[in-house]
């Protein structure tokens, strides 16, 4: 018979973890059997089909919907079911304990906000019982209550039950993760689950049921400092909005956002809805929205807005712990892409420096591979600078996926940034571009007033490669063409800007860059295409380059490396030109690039990487 | 109605994650109240606007009354519709008396994928819920289909958190499912919530009966309810606990699990 419920005023996801046999399905089975929440016919369909195949009926059998799990005895994927219980919805995700289905497991736990852990009294903690514990722990799943089952096989003994507790809290500690409770039952007789067992006097606390409903709803992202994840820009009509789902703190009308890992900044001038009277001005944590900004600034997918007294931090490189569900092995040196919040960017592992095993937690050095189902602490390096947090201040930006190939092969959480040798440049150019005061005229305007987009072209190489020659070249092609160009001569700088220096010192050569990146900033703003190279930095030409990179940042910097044979060009070379060449095809060239980057309108071949909204 | 709003929130952004990532979108219509609700949320996700074709598989066997409804929404909202037809199943006298699963599989499951070959559609939003028959509950937000379009159930790949599969080998599709973790009485409520327009074939018209689920006319029929509004519906399905879709007949025996197997919605 069904309970008349009261009508639910929230949800929440529930998962249910542990070793297989453990008795999963029949602990939901029975939950939802004695609390009335079973659709007519259900129990009667089941039990037939069990008569059917000669079988002996079990509870589990109500959530195995395949007939093929029924024959094999195990939950093969993550299924959802629902029941209502004193005002609050569940949403119970039932998660295999079978050792190859972890990314089942992974997947339901992802979505949950609590977790109920099974570990059976007469087999004890078993190693899938611990591995469960661990990658709850970093999924951050912070509500666990441990159920041990099948109290009534070991006599319903609490000295059994006490081992079990002891050995399994230990356990977690080590995680610190404190379960909310540890309640021993037997889903198959109903002890513990929705009412009290009259077999185990000895136990004072919840039931299972009770503790479904001390489980909180986590409320508290809204307090915290502002993450807005941009994961699109419309125009279907005049309205250019930034859509996405703000993982973290709230914004209103009228707030400054300063956006990373693109440095821009702009006011919120309208949040944007569709059947909504009257119209929204603020927004918080979990929401979806689009707000349009008072300015028309170029930013895209991936960049994480927020406030700027707590911008999240912008690197390439960081420490992660991630755990490995790939068809093939994570290796050192194969590329991969990382997605983090909206943010997609290729990335490689820079070095993987612990192998954790889940079981004993115990920890081995190095490697070069982590396998299917392994669990790691690695060091990971992406192809352009992302925006994140660490996890332990902000959940949603501070995890990421891998995809290897077509499949979410991985995951994770980051603890920590690592320090590059571009990081102080970066936060130079951070700090000066948050705080940058901006004349009537904007970039937007700039660009559609000058028919291109600012942009830096750079030539690399060693010395007598032809690159001042082909740069002057560029730039006479370019203002032929009608285009705002202008050379940027490092022979200029160093004898007026640079005077001061030294020059053939290290700390001379650092701070030659540092100025010569900070003066194609400032022509950048000027909306013209600087066309430099990098002949005054000599042999460091690599290093230079990286750190005007840096400080143009996010500008598009094409890098073209000059040699007069064959060789390994810098990393994020776009053109190379190796041996004798022909200057105006060189410049032909460099300029078809100009157009695929969208920096020149007529943008042709492939999607252009900067979209115009002129 | 927190609840709802959350609801809302995982929905338009699984939107807008699939229309930032599959160039060749579009979303399947059945004017039941689950994909008029997700037709809705396309319109909150995107301001007003539907990006994408909405697409509608003919039977030939629907109820008259679903047809007007999805031509004057058409209309209104100004909707990109494709309507995809089995013809040559239909021309060879393809109907129900032939056996539910192989109707069902004719004209809805060949009919679709018939549209998705000939359009090159890699991506189809769907309206299923996990709450409404076992192998729905299964599912991910972000499905994958074969070449035949065909569902690997037991092999599928991971999901975590808001990061879904939106990368794909040629020739293969996903399947999006916005509405998984919304319930029958959820839908009605926000159907109540937003003023969405609905078919009134859901509502008792005074002979005592009315439509749970909406499908072919020969294979749904009505259940016995004197529910005239949708607060008379919501508060009908807090009581109940007849499954809702035990007046469509393919589901019987082991009917879904064969159908969604080979690629049925």
């Amino acid at each position: 018979m069904a309970t008349v419920q009261a009508r639910p005023t929230e949800n929440l996801n529930i998962v249910i973890v542990g070793h297989v046999d453990h008795g999963k399905s029949t602990l939901l089975g029975r939950l939802y059997a004695d609390t009335g929440s079973l659709p007519d016919g259900k129990l009667e369909k089941v039990q037939a089909i069990c008569r059917q195949q000669g079988k002996e009926f079990e509870y589990a059998f109500l959530f195995d919907a395949f007939l093929e799990e029924q024959e094999q005895g195990i939950t093969i994927d993550t299924a959802r079911t629902f029941f209502t219980w004193k005002g609050r919805q569940y949403i119970i995700i039932d998660a295999p304990g079978h050792k190859e289905f972890l990314k089942n497991m992974i997947s339901g736990a992802a979505r949950a906000e609590a977790a109920l852990l099974l570990i059976d009294a007469l087999e004890g903690v078993k190693e899938q019982s611990k591995k469960h514990g661990y990658l709850l722990s970093l999924l951050g799943v912070k509500q666990v209550a441990v159920v041990v089952n099948k109290m009534d096989l070991v006599g319903y003994r609490q000295d059994v039950f006490d081992g079990i507790e002891k050995e399994y809290r230990d356990f977690l500690g080590q995680l610190k993760v404190v379960p909310e409770r540890v309640i021993p039952v037997s889903a198959k007789l109903g002890d513990n689950i929705a009412s009290r067992s009259t077999h185990m006097a000895w136990y004072q606390g919840q039931t299972v049921l009770e503790a479904l409903e001390a489980f909180r709803k986590e409320t508290a992202r809204g307090e915290q400092p502002l993450r807005f994840p941009v994961q699109d820009v419309y125009k279907f009509d005049a309205r250019r909005i930034i859509a996405g789902r703000l993982t973290a703190g709230r914004l209103k009308v009228g707030d400054r956002l300063v956006f990373s890992p693109s440095n821009k900044s702009a006011n919120v001038k309208s949040v944007e809805a569709f059947n909504a009277e009257p119209s929204p001005t603020e927004a918080t944590a979990g929401q979806s929205i689009g707000i349009t900004l008072d300015e028309q600034i170029f930013i895209e997918r991936g960049e994480i807005a927020s406030r700027q007294e707590s911008i999240p931090l912008v690197s390439t490189s960081f420490r992660v712990n991630l755990f490995w569900l790939g068809r093939r092995p994570l290796e050192r040196g194969r590329k991969y892409q990382l997605r983090l919040a909206t943010h997609e960017v290729d990335c490689e592992v820079a070095a993987i420096n612990r192998i954790v095993d889940t079981a004993d937690l115990d920890q081995r050095q190095g490697g070069s591979v982590v396998e299917r189902n392994q669990v790691a602490e690695l060091t990971l390096r992406t192809k352009s600078p992302i925006a994140f947090d660490p996890y332990h201040a902000f959940e949603s930006t501070g995890r990421f996926v891998i995809v290897d190939e077509y499949d979410i092969a991985g995951g994770g959480i980051i603890t920590d940034l690592v320090h590059d040798e571009q990081e102080f440049l970066r936060d130079e150019a951070r700090r000066r571009d948050f705080a940058w005061v901006k004349g009537e005229v904007g970039a937007e305007v700039r660009a559609q007033h000058y028919g291109h987009r600012a942009a830096v072209v750079l030539l690399t190489g060693a010395p007598q490669t032809g690159k001042s020659f082909l740069a002057r070249k560029l730039e006479s092609v370019l203002v032929a063409e009608g285009r705002h160009a202008y050379l940027l001569e490092g022979e200029n700088l160093r004898r007026g800007l640079d005077a001061d220096l030294a020059g053939s010192d290290q700390a001379g050569t650092d701070e030659m860059a540092r100025r010569y990146g900070e003066v194609a900033r400032l022509l950048i703003d000027t909306g013209l295409i600087v066309v430099s190279t990098t002949k005054a930095f000599g042999a460091a030409y690599a290093q230079a380059a990286q750190a005007i990179r840096t400080l143009v940042h996010p500008a598009p910097v094409i890098t073209v490396h000059m040699s007069k044979a064959a060789e390994e060009s810098p990393p994020d070379t776009d053109i190379q030109f190796a041996g004798p060449k022909d200057f105006d095809e060189a410049a032909r060239r460099i300029i078809e690039e100009l157009k695929k980057k969208g920096v020149l309108a007529q943008a042709i071949g492939g999607k252009p990487t900067f979209q115009y909204s002129i | 109605m927190k609840h709802l709003r959350q609801l809302e929130d995982q929905s338009v952004y699984i939107l807008r994650e699939a229309y930032k990532h599959f160039d060749n979108l579009a979303m399947l219509w059945s004017m039941g109240k689950d994909s008029t609700v997700l037709l809705w949320l396309a319109r909150k996700a995107f301001f007003g606007h539907v990006p994408f074709p909405l697409l509608h598989v003919d039977t030939n066997y629907k109820i008259p009354a679903m047809i007007e409804y999805r031509d004057r929404l058409a209309r209104e909202w100004r909707l990109n519709l494709v309507v995809g037809q089995n013809k040559e199943a239909l021309a060879a006298g393809m109907n129900h008396q032939m056996g539910r699963v192989a109707c069902c599989t004719a004209l809805k499951t060949n009919g679709l994928k018939q549209l998705i070959e000939q359009k090159g559609y890699t991506g189809i939003i769907l309206g299923v819920r996990a709450d409404e028959e076992g192998t729905r509950a299964k599912e991910r937000y972000f499905s994958p289909r074969d070449k035949h379009g065909d569902w690997d159930f037991r092999d599928q790949p991971p999901e975590l958190w808001d990061q879904f599969k939106t990368a794909f080998p040629p020739g293969t599709h996903i399947r999006i499912h916005p509405l998984l973790d919304w319930t029958e009485i959820n839908i009605w409520e926000y159907i109540k919530y937003e003023n969405i327009p609905f078919i009134d074939l859901y509502l008792d018209k005074g002979d005592g009966m009315r439509y749970r689920s909406l499908g072919c006319a020969p294979c749904t029929t009505p259940i016995k309810s004197t529910a005239k509004t949708v607060d008379a519906i919501i508060e009908e399905l807090r009581h109940t606990t007849v499954a809702e879709r035990s007046g469509r007949a393919q589901d019987e025996g082991r009917g879904m699990e064969l159908l969604r197997k080979d690629g049925y919605m």
